[in-house]
């Protein structure tokens, strides 16, 4: 255990190294074509980009390392918001339990992602195709296809959009995004938490028959990136005043794509919860770069889908490298 | 196995909904029906066999979309006539504007059903075509509403000129701006024809009658909330002197609001919407957001199934409805004739 540990923190370490530089690189080449680019507003603006993309990124790794995948991370943020609104204008509820309330229907959306693919075997991907499709519809249903505001409470956009200790254009999803990724890096890095997720994604058996008891410690995996999910649903809809229940169907994907380019393999066994975080700065900082470029939207998918082969590619290489040695 | 998993997951959605829905039975049906199409096409194909009764008072709609606000408008204008003419209908779109293939699968399943008439938003005209043709050679009325369907295939059309409704936005843009300044244009499609047109009548308008205007960038962000607003913001950072950002749908339009109200540029540059929903209203009556352009969506639901309701009795039908465009600001929003086009 204690050697997978330390293989581990080298292999991040190397690995964070690699994604560091190609953030770099990328700020300065697009700061370099329009400076506008690395202005302090427009770092701020990226920052807030990432938020509800790093957060889901930030749980999409969790069950990535077990060697799963969670693809309804993004309508169940959706859900979660949706809910959350339901309970403030229709019941009435004071907004702080509301909140709560969104937080835990996520935790439950990934608890029950966790109980389908631990106990009843269904595999992940399946499990958690049926819970995108439950929570889309539920989402639509509850809401009556209708945007929930939240303009009833005055400062609930300031969760996301207020300036955090009046700091002049720093908002306050920055600190809730750095915040959540300092928890899910002590929980990786300082607890069995993160032990055990990494050992089953390594091999599963061995695991369960060293003692552990994998099923539990699966869904417990499943129910946290599901906070992460209840998480992002709160910063989002903080952002819009508003749940808007069609949002949701793609975000999964965008997720997917940073907890990857992070370094994060689809295999599980391996994680890196920093990588995740930069894996999303990635994704927006080209995305925001493209657009002032004015570059055509067609054009900046293709971009974004050149990139991950890129990183992904690399990535293998390194590791086909330290195999060899 | 697999129709086992199926069967199970729309059991597992139902009971769900049952249990959530229970205080509005009406729109729980309706939304049941939308999320439960993706796991259940094979169940549906049976049931629908099933039902395939001689109804003759049922009319197949099918439009690009189904959770707007826009489509919920149109079918209550659908619905409203229904009732009045004695018809059953039934509304459907798939969850994205951009599901060629879904859309394709639910006029098939509507088809089952024997329709007396259909009506239809087609996402692609070209994929659809062959399918109606057939129908329509069995005489059944083809009406197409909003974005339409190809005009071999419809008896008749009602929908917004689009082309003219993005000229009528850009004729206030221009006096807004008094024939001089920047532009950018945040569009919600690429593909879909009248979002095209929405775009491009507001182009051409610009062009031809304000050469003092420049518009200096136009990206699409699919009518997301989200990447609306960090579109807009992005155009501020790269034109710092920008004047005006026109959109081209709810969507874009409040993620645009959303972004420029982050940014701090609400009454630095100003914008123009489209559409309307509750958070538009609000920010068109504060002035925040300019104006917007409105369709009449109940009135095109309306009028699409009081067309075919015509056809079914043999009457004659123009080929093609216009159903209406118009701008509304803080100074006419509550005016008789528009308010009752404004939608939450």
């Amino acid at each position: 255990m204690e050697k997978i540990k330390t293989l581990t923190k080298q292999a991040e370490f190397k690995r964070k190294i690699v994604i560091v530089i190609a953030l770099i690189v990328l700020l300065i080449a697009f700061g370099c074509i329009n400076p506008a680019y690395l202005s302090y507003n427009n770092i701020m603006t990226i920052l807030l980009a990432t938020s509800t993309n790093g957060l889901l990124a930030l749980g999409v790794s969790w069950p990535i390392m077990t060697g799963g995948i969670d693809i309804s991370v993004g309508t169940v943020m959706t859900f979660s918001c949706v809910m959350s609104g339901m309970a403030f204008n229709a019941l009435g509820l004071p907004i702080g339990l509301c909140i709560i309330f969104g937080i835990l229907v996520g935790a439950f959306c990934g608890f029950l992602n966790g109980f389908m693919s631990a106990k009843l075997g269904l595999p992940p991907m399946i499990a958690s195709l049926a819970m995108q499709m439950i929570t889309k519809g539920l989402s639509l249903v509850v809401s009556e296809c209708r945007p929930v505001y939240f303009t009833d409470c005055e400062w609930y956009q300031n969760i996301a959009i207020g300036n955090f200790l009046g700091i002049n254009g720093f908002y306050n999803a920055v600190i809730i995004l750095i915040g959540m990724c300092v928890l899910s890096y002590i929980i990786f890095s300082k607890t069995i938490f993160g032990r055990y997720t990494l050992s089953i994604g390594s091999n599963v058996e061995a695991t369960r028959l060293s003692g552990i008891n994998t099923d539990n410690w699966l869904i417990g995996v499943y129910t946290l990136c599901g906070v992460f999910s209840g998480m992002a649903g709160l910063v989002l809809s903080s952002r819009l005043n508003s749940a808007q229940p069609a949002l949701g169907p793609g975000y999964e994907m965008d997720a997917i794509a940073a907890a990857v380019i992070g370094g994060n393999s689809l295999l599980g066994g391996e994680g890196t919860i920093v990588g995740t975080l930069i894996g999303a700065l990635i994704i927006s900082s080209l995305q925001n770069g493209l657009r002032i470029l004015q570059i055509s939207t067609e054009t900046q998918y293709a971009i974004i889908g050149v990139v991950l082969i890129i990183t992904v590619a690399f990535d293998q290489r390194r590791k086909k490298k330290k195999e060899n040695k | 196995m697999k129709k086992r998993l199926v069967a199970l997951l729309v059991t597992a959605s139902m009971m769900a909904m049952s249990l959530f829905g229970c205080s509005s039975p009406e729109s729980a049906d309706d939304a049941a029906d939308a999320a439960a199409e993706t796991p259940a096409e094979e169940s549906t194909g049976e049931e629908a066999a099933a039902e395939s009764t001689e109804d003759n008072n049922y009319i197949a709609m099918i439009a690009l979309g189904f959770s707007h606000q826009y489509w919920q408008a149109v079918k209550q204008g659908a619905e409203e006539a229904a009732e009045e003419l004695g018809y059953r209908i039934t509304f459907e779109g798939p969850e994205q504007e951009t599901m060629v293939d879904k859309q394709v699968d639910m006029l098939k399943t509507a088809i089952q059903n024997n329709p007396a008439a259909i009506c239809m938003a087609a996402i692609d005209t070209q994929s659809v075509a062959e399918i109606l043709q057939e129908e329509k050679a069995k005489g059944i009325p083809i009406v197409g509403f909003d974005a339409g369907v190809g005009e071999e295939e419809s008896d008749v059309k009602c929908s917004t000129d689009s082309v003219a409704a993005g000229a009528l936005a850009a004729e206030h843009a221009g006096e807004l701006l008094g024939g001089e300044g920047k532009i950018a244009i945040i569009g919600h499609s690429q593909t879909v024809i009248d979002a095209v047109e929405r775009v491009q009548g507001f182009e051409e308008k610009i062009k031809a009658d304000y050469p003092g205007i420049e518009i200096v960038d136009i990206q699409y962000g699919d009518g997301d909330h989200v990447k609306s607003a960090e579109i807009a913001k992005s155009m501020v950072t790269a034109v710092p002197d920008l004047d005006l950002i026109y959109t081209s749908n709810e969507g874009s339009c409040v993620g645009a609001y959303n972004g420029l109200k982050e940014a701090g540029k609400i009454g630095e540059v100003m914008l123009i919407g489209f559409d309307s929903s509750a958070a538009m209203k609000e920010a068109v009556r504060s002035g925040e957001i300019v104006g917007a352009i409105t369709q009449d969506p109940i009135g095109m639901g309306r009028a699409a199934v009081e067309s075919a309701v015509k056809l079914l009795n043999g009457e004659e039908v123009e080929s093609f409805i216009d159903t209406g465009c118009y701008w509304y600001d803080a100074s006419n929003m509550d005016d008789e004739n528009i308010a009752p086009l404004l939608y939450d």
